[in-house]
């Protein structure tokens, strides 16, 4: 099933619906890029509240949208990581370490919306 | 009752993957398990089953419900294929080591998962995954 991605001004907001296939989520990779270059977006939002299992192949998926689309200068924010699946996914040894998160889709979009540090991420 | 509580699933795409944790969650829930064993359970079943898909094509993975001597009940699941087996079975257990292009969390994590982990695997054998997760004791009911 294919995740809508809603443009909202500068940003765009990927909200998954239902349990992914690898194939689904290998397709929302392909069309969050395509977006933000079509769109020019800033940010993004992805709303995985729907979603009641992250393992390794979806949650390094959401990593490598999170690092592509900052190589394109547009920030990416995983929203609505369910309590159950958070402890999952540090069992599992997935710790999201590089990759922005909020709790909801309003703590998102104000995550977003901060002022830029132009100093670059630092990480290391 | 009896078709409830076993369940064959064969594995051949990823859709495969998505049913098979979605049944046991289904089963997992019948059990009274926590809803945090819930979702460790299936994300184990994801791994395991995306390793059949991965490297074997195809499978099955078995879901039933076990008792244990105490009477307590568990799910098992056995991820079997017939696929190429594991040549170097320390090495897969290790995080971190993938020979499938992963981030070679898939084994390691799985066991890290579920209550009770085993792997029989040979070169040319296949491969067979046994995971068990069993009901908490205080979530009896009376």
């Amino acid at each position: 099933m294919a995740v809508p991605i809603l443009k909202q001004g500068p940003f765009l907001i990927a909200t998954i619906q239902a349990a992914l296939t690898d194939t689904d989520v290998l397709q929302l990779q392909d069309d969050v890029m395509a977006q933000v270059t079509r769109h020019r977006s800033r940010g993004i939002i992805v709303d995985v509240t729907a979603l009641d299992v992250m393992d390794s192949f979806v949650s390094r998926s959401l990593q490598g949208i999170s690092r592509m689309t900052r190589l394109r200068g547009a920030e990416t924010v995983i929203v609505g990581i369910q309590p159950e699946v958070a402890f999952a996914m540090v069992q599992l040894g997935m710790s999201f370490e590089d990759v922005l998160t909020a709790l909801d889709l309003e703590e998102g979009l104000a995550l977003l919306q901060r002022p830029r540090k132009e100093a670059g991420d630092g990480g290391g | 009752m009896a078709d409830d509580r076993q369940s064959i699933i064969p594995i051949e795409s990823d859709a495969d993957v998505v049913t098979a944790r979605q049944r046991a969650r289904a089963m997992a829930g019948d059990l009274e398990l926590t809803s945090t064993d819930q979702t460790l359970l299936a994300t184990a079943i994801s791994e395991v089953a995306r390793n059949i898909t991965t490297y074997a094509k195809r499978g099955e993975v078995e879901l039933s419900v076990v008792k244990d001597d105490d009477g307590r009940e568990g799910i098992q699941v056995i991820a079997r294929d017939q696929g190429p087996g594991i040549e170097n079975l320390e090495l897969a257990m290790q995080d971190g080591y993938t020979s499938g292009g992963g981030l070679g969390l898939g084994l390691p994590g799985a066991r890290r998962l579920v209550d009770d982990f085993n792997i029989d695997t040979a070169p040319g054998q296949g491969t067979t995954v046994t995971l068990v997760m069993w009901a908490r004791p205080n979530a009896r009911a009376a």
